[in-house]
């Protein structure tokens, strides 16, 4: 038995509710697939470490 | 009427997920796609598969974020025309702030994240079609000029030259020839369809130019942005997208859309509902065939001569 009630507006929304969380889950795999690509292509700059000769 | 049934007409008519997609305009957004694919595929640089997908997606969610805006702002006339009627703010399903908050919302997250993945000339372009299609067109020049297609079609000339943008961060002969193709191609298409489709523009005081100029000029018209249309199609053959492929389909299609063209300036009112806008409706179907091969032309080019095949 589930601890609160089903609301009858859970039910009415699911499909909406599915929808933006699928949008969201595919929002995550973007985000997650453009940074592996930008990193794996060198896209990304890193900042050089400073040396000792720079005085650093 | 009862509070009971009163709650079940407002839960019935409470938007679902399918409604709020609506206002992205999905079928514009397929033309968006396929145009901007081209111009990403078609620039001599290569770009990863998935940064290439997601640059054609956030220029389809830009493009439905403007549709979104263009609900928004045009609500009051799409009520009263009955090929607009039934879209999500007219039919009561989403709100004015809805629809505002949604464009709004997509158009900025659409063009900071094509420029964080691709580059800011192609976010730049997107901002700028956004702005053009919502502000210049929708809101200051679609009720007062009968020219208003043509200003309308200019912002969905944009994507392949975004698509470019995407892959090799200019603008270029090529791509402004490729924006030119689909500038110059809607009115014709329209205004064909508007000669033998009755729309009710009227009621909504939104100027055509078949009720402003009457029929007549109209098919002058079609006549003129034919011509121009085609000099420019053919001279897309010798930029750097062009190539036997596009240059075959372009001086064919380009042929048979001049010939329907002059057939449609030279024919009267009283000929075309004597055989019910024949010539017309053969010219729409064209119109149709006439930029997806052209596009699919350049795509095909771009594949062959990643593959070799000209050597």
């Amino acid at each position: 038995m589930s601890l609160s009630k089903q609301h009858e507006l859970h039910k009415r929304r699911q499909g909406r509710n599915t929808g933006v969380g699928l949008v969201l889950a595919a929002f995550v795999v973007i985000i997650l697939g453009l940074t592996y690509v930008k990193i794996t292509q060198g896209g990304l700059q890193m900042q050089p470490e400073r040396g000792v000769s720079d005085g650093g | 009427m009862s509070d009971a049934s009163l709650h079940s007409d407002a839960y019935e008519n409470e938007a679902q997920f399918g409604d709020y997609f609506a206002l992205l305009k999905p079928r514009v957004m397929t033309l968006v796609v396929f145009t901007a694919f081209v111009g990403l595929l078609a620039a001599p640089v290569a770009v990863h598969p998935f940064v290439g997908f997601c640059a054609v997606l956030f220029i389809a969610v830009g493009g439905g974020a403007s549709g979104a805006l263009n609900m928004w702002y045009d609500s009051d006339i799409d009520a009263v025309m009955k090929r607009t009627a039934r879209r999500p703010i007219p039919a009561g399903k989403v709100t004015r702030d809805e629809a505002l908050a949604i464009g709004l919302t997509l158009s900025t997250f659409a063009v900071v994240f094509l420029g964080l993945a691709t580059n800011w000339v192609a976010a730049g372009l997107l901002a700028f079609t956004i702005f053009f299609y919502v502000v210049i067109y929708t809101m200051w020049l679609k009720r007062l000029t009968p020219q208003n297609i043509v200003i309308g079609g200019a912002a969905g000339a944009f994507p392949p030259m975004i698509g470019w943008a995407a892959a090799t961060g200019d603008i270029s002969t090529a791509s402004v020839l490729m924006f030119c193709l689909t500038f110059l191609w809607t009115p014709p298409h329209f205004w064909a369809l508007a000669l033998f489709v009755r729309m009710d523009y009227d009621n909504a005081t939104v100027p055509m130019l078949t009720v402003t100029h009457g029929r007549r000029a109209t098919r002058r018209h079609i006549l003129v942005y034919t011509v121009l249309l085609a000099a420019f199609a053919i001279g897309l053959a010798f930029t750097q997208v062009g190539g036997p492929i596009y240059l075959v389909t372009a001086l064919v299609l380009n042929a048979l859309f001049l010939k329907g063209a002059v057939q449609i300036a030279r024919r009267d009112e009283d000929t075309a509902e004597a055989d019910s806008y024949k010539a017309e409706r053969s010219f729409f179907k064209l119109s149709l065939l006439y930029l997806f091969a052209h596009f699919g032309a350049i795509l095909v080019d771009a594949g062959l001569d990643r593959a070799g095949v000209w050597g």
